[in-house]
């Protein structure tokens, strides 16, 4: 009879999941039940989840020494997921199980107290590495499988109960489950429930949200309430491209980690737009906690991060966000090391001109000198910095309303977005560089090569309106995204007298 | 000197003070006058009692005057030769400026422009145009040195090295606001800085209708350029009317708030202010000796030529000239930036106006 036992499992840390060996032993001596291996609270209760659901999925126990060791030791675990590999190993270390099968499986899953498998989050994040860690097959929990299947290539067991998990090491047998492959790819069409083509009038902002998708350029909206600037911003992912494989990997390992896709959601394939309150933490904004989890930011990976009544948020919040803008990722620091999570975010933001939000209308706005002054010194100046765009929407009219011809679809409007990046997809062939909010102030000499009269329009324009080198730079950029969307290989003068009026003031 | 300690008084008003002046006399009559009767006044507030009988013990006049010099300030009552003439003709005359820089001559004209701190760019542009003109033909600008209108005339003014007095609400060691602290410096140079406050006073919100009748009184003349219905613009205006002064106000649009109380200065019979030209005439300048304004002969391409024409001196925004010109957003954008850098349509968070 075998005395010892190993199991495969593994931990969720940050965004990475690091494998985690779960070894069961037991010996004749006086009877217990011992744990080790650097446990949180949530881990150390496997024990009485763990002998319970034995019990009661008919597997008897004599009374042994039984220790349970999580390796490495030296690496914080917690989360539920043991729970099964625990059960597991011990039942293998009992005899119950053959050794030799457990060797290229990976198990998790939480236990209840009868034996059913719960699921757990980070699944997605955990199977998508396996396959380079020699595993072969893995057993998740029932409700986990489709996210499962989603993420590699290796063979997915899901299981609703010990006792099926038990059976399937015995026999090798498992209910086969095939109805989820048929439900693949309906749905595909129509992703979004929103388009720009719900929005009358406002060409404006529609051009401005083009310039905005096409260089992924962070876009700051300024209006009185009512203006329309979330239905804006909500639209905005509608009109990005499509995500690729890489991007939709990047992005469903952050909400699996965050036990975000479960049942019909297996990954995330459009692009996320969040739109935290702004009565939100820093910590939850970018992430944080002493197992670090994403935050806000992170889940807006690739996609839209909306931020309504910007002077609203607390200066602390907002200053954390300079990181992430500037690095596309974050890092946090604990003890246990450092976390990454990924952070590429397009950030959105819209504020109303003053406290009463109808400046510069002075039949409206009562607000005193002071009072905007105040309300705009809310932002930091490095935060606006980081805006490339700033554009003022105002609430439709009535002629607006009453203009004929049908409005700008957002499928319209993804084409010219796609169109501009493809030709920056091109140029930036080999680089680090991926579109033209990346371009960094050395990079621009080399591609946003200026022409003679152009480069007299910039000087005279830092001249005139009293640049500063940031939004000097600002403005070639956007001009280079505006060149792109005409298909133009030089910067005209027109694109620069474009992006001028769509600088930061 | 003993001036000097009456108007050093904190907390003690110009009201105060006269009522004090009628009882006493004389300003030494008042720092020697005994506890007992100084209690007695009714119009005293316990607190400007205790602060006349501390100051009767501890403030010293030769130490007054030595400390406002070593920090650059200035000091005349109204019994000395150099106070203005023509503030002293008012019946609520200061008895005493603080100030920095130097006070109008005897025969300098002063002229007084007033408007809204929250002003349009049309306010702000005619505010400094008329400064300009005037400065050119040596009116010094009395104002208050505000946000807005105040601010830009002074500041037109002073950069036309013409001469400005600004009357502050605070001590004249205080700069409000804090933004204007280099036209702040720069009157300094051409003209003073003036308050009727004792250096170090606050800027407190009641003492900006009681300044505003010193800018009446240094003037000759008030324009009001910009100003809601009851604003401090319009009591200054009030201050002028008791004091005699002529007053002209900037006319504006029926529906602008920002121009109601101008165009009920009008209709109660204040000077209507046509134009520069037309305003030196009126002041009995001649006009020979100011340029003649630039026709704007401009050459423009058909697409900026609408959006210039669209552009009015009304602020619109992007969206409202794409609609009545019709051109594509990107293009009225680019026509926009381009106009913006020709310096022929200014910009004004989001808005556009000649």
């Amino acid at each position: 009879m075998p005395v010892y036992s190993t199991v495969i499992s593994a931990s969720i840390y940050g965004v990475e999941s690091r494998l985690v060996r779960v070894e069961a032993d037991v010996s004749e001596g006086l009877p217990s039940f011992a744990m080790v291996g650097y446990l949180s609270t949530q881990v150390k209760e496997a024990q009485e989840r763990v002998r319970t659901a034995l019990k009661n999925s008919g597997i008897y126990l004599t009374p042994k020494k039984i220790a349970v060791n999580l390796a490495p030791a030296d690496l914080k675990k917690s989360g539920t997921g043991f729970d099964l590999p625990i059960a597991v190993a011990i039942a293998a270390a009992y005899g119950f199980i053959e050794n030799e099968i457990l060797k290229e499986t990976f198990i998790v899953g939480e236990l209840g107290l009868n034996g059913d498998v719960n699921p757990v989050p980070g699944i997605y994040t955990m199977i998508s590495e396996l396959k380079e860690q020699g595993c072969v097959r893995c057993i998740v929990p029932k409700e986990n499988v489709r996210e499962a299947r989603e993420a590699g290539q290796v063979e997915v067991i899901g299981v609703g109960s010990l006792q099926e998990a038990i059976v399937f090491f015995q026999t090798g047998k498992h209910e086969k489950e095939t109805s989820y492959e048929e439900q693949d790819e309906t749905g595909k069409e129509k992703k979004y429930k929103v388009d720009f083509a719900d929005i009358q009038g406002q060409e404006v902002i529609k051009r401005t949200a083009v310039i905005a998708a096409a260089g992924f350029h962070n876009l700051l909206m300024v209006g009185p309430p009512g203006a329309g600037k979330s239905m804006i911003a909500k639209r905005i992912p509608t009109i990005l491209p499509e995500m690729t494989r890489e991007e939709q990997k990047e992005v469903s390992k952050v909400y699996s980690v965050l036990g975000m896709l479960k049942g019909e959601r297996k990954t995330i394939t459009e692009r996320p737009f969040r739109a935290p309150h702004h009565t939100i933490s820093p910590q939850a904004l970018v992430g944080g906690g002493t197992i670090p989890r994403p935050g806000e930011v992170s889940m807006a990976h690739n996609g839209v991060l909306f931020l309504d009544e910007l002077p609203e948020f607390s200066r602390e919040t907002l200053e954390v966000l300079r990181q992430p803008l500037e690095e596309g990722k974050i890092e946090i620091s604990r003890t246990a090391g450092v976390c990454t999570f990924p952070s590429n975010i397009m950030l959105i933001a819209a504020m109303n001109p003053c406290p009463c939000g109808y400046f510069p209308d002075m039949n409206r706005c009562h607000c005193s000198h002071g009072a905007i002054a105040k309300y705009n010194n809310k932002i930091s100046g490095p935060l606006l910095d980081r805006m490339d765009l700033t554009i003022r929407v105002n609430p439709v009219s009535y002629d607006d309303l009453q203009e004929s011809g049908t409005p700008l679809s957002s499928a319209q409007m993804r084409k010219q977005v796609e169109r501009a990046r493809e030709i920056q997809q091109a140029r930036y062939e080999g680089t680090r560089l991926r579109f033209n909010a990346d371009l960094s102030s050395t990079d621009m000499e080399k591609y946003c090569f200026l022409k003679k009269e152009e480069k007299d329009l910039m000087k005279e324009a830092f001249e005139k309106l009293k640049l500063s080198a940031r939004s000097y730079h600002r403005i070639l950029k956007v001009s280079r995204t505006i060149a792109d969307l005409s298909g133009s290989e030089e910067i005209c003068q027109e694109h620069i007298h474009e992006a001028i009026c769509l600088r930061m003031k | 000197m003993n001036w000097l300690w009456l108007c050093s008084l904190p907390g003690i008003y110009r009201k105060q003070t006269g009522q004090l002046l009628e009882y006493y006399q004389t300003p030494e009559a008042i720092r020697y006058a005994p506890q007992k009767e100084l209690e007695q006044m009714a119009f005293l507030s316990d607190k400007q009692k205790h602060a006349i009988l501390k100051a009767q013990k501890n403030m010293n006049p030769e130490e007054l005057a030595y400390k406002i010099e070593r920090t650059g300030i200035k000091f005349i009552s109204c019994c000395e030769n150099g106070y203005p003439r023509l503030l002293k003709q008012i019946s609520d005359y200061p008895y005493g400026l603080f100030y920095k820089g130097t006070l109008p001559q005897e025969e300098e004209h002063c002229l007084g422009i007033v408007g809204a701190r929250m002003c349009s760019n049309y306010g702000r542009k005619m505010a400094a145009e008329l400064s300009e003109a005037l400065s050119d033909h040596n009116i010094s600008i009395v104002s208050g040195m505000a946000y807005g209108i105040d601010g830009n005339a002074q500041a037109a003014c002073v950069s036309k090295k013409g001469k400005s007095y600004a009357i502050l609400g605070s001590g004249v060691d205080i700069c409000y606001p804090k933004e204007h602290r280099e036209l702040y410096e720069s009157i300094q140079e051409h003209g003073a800085v003036i308050s009727e406050y004792p250096p170090g006073t606050p800027v407190l919100p009641m003492h900006f209708p009681l300044r505003n009748r010193i800018i009446s009184g240094l003037s000759r003349e008030i324009i009001v350029v910009e100003a809601k219905k009851k604003s401090g613009s319009l009591i200054t205006a009030d201050c002028a009317l008791e004091q005699g002064r002529d007053i002209y106000a900037v006319p504006g649009r029926t529906e602008d708030a920002l121009s109601e109380g101008c165009n009920e200065l009008i209709a109660q019979g204040a000077g209507i202010i046509t134009g520069t030209e037309a305003l030196l005439q009126t002041l009995g300048l001649s006009t020979g000796k100011s340029k003649k304004r630039e026709k704007k002969n401009i050459l423009l391409a058909t697409a900026e030529n609408m959006v210039y024409i669209c552009v009015d001196s009304r602020p619109r925004t992007v969206q409202q000239i794409a609609r009545e010109t019709n051109l594509p957003a990107s293009e009225v954008m680019s026509v926009l930036g381009s106009l913006v850098m020709k310096g022929l349509v200014q910009e004004n968070s989001g808005y556009y106006s000649k």
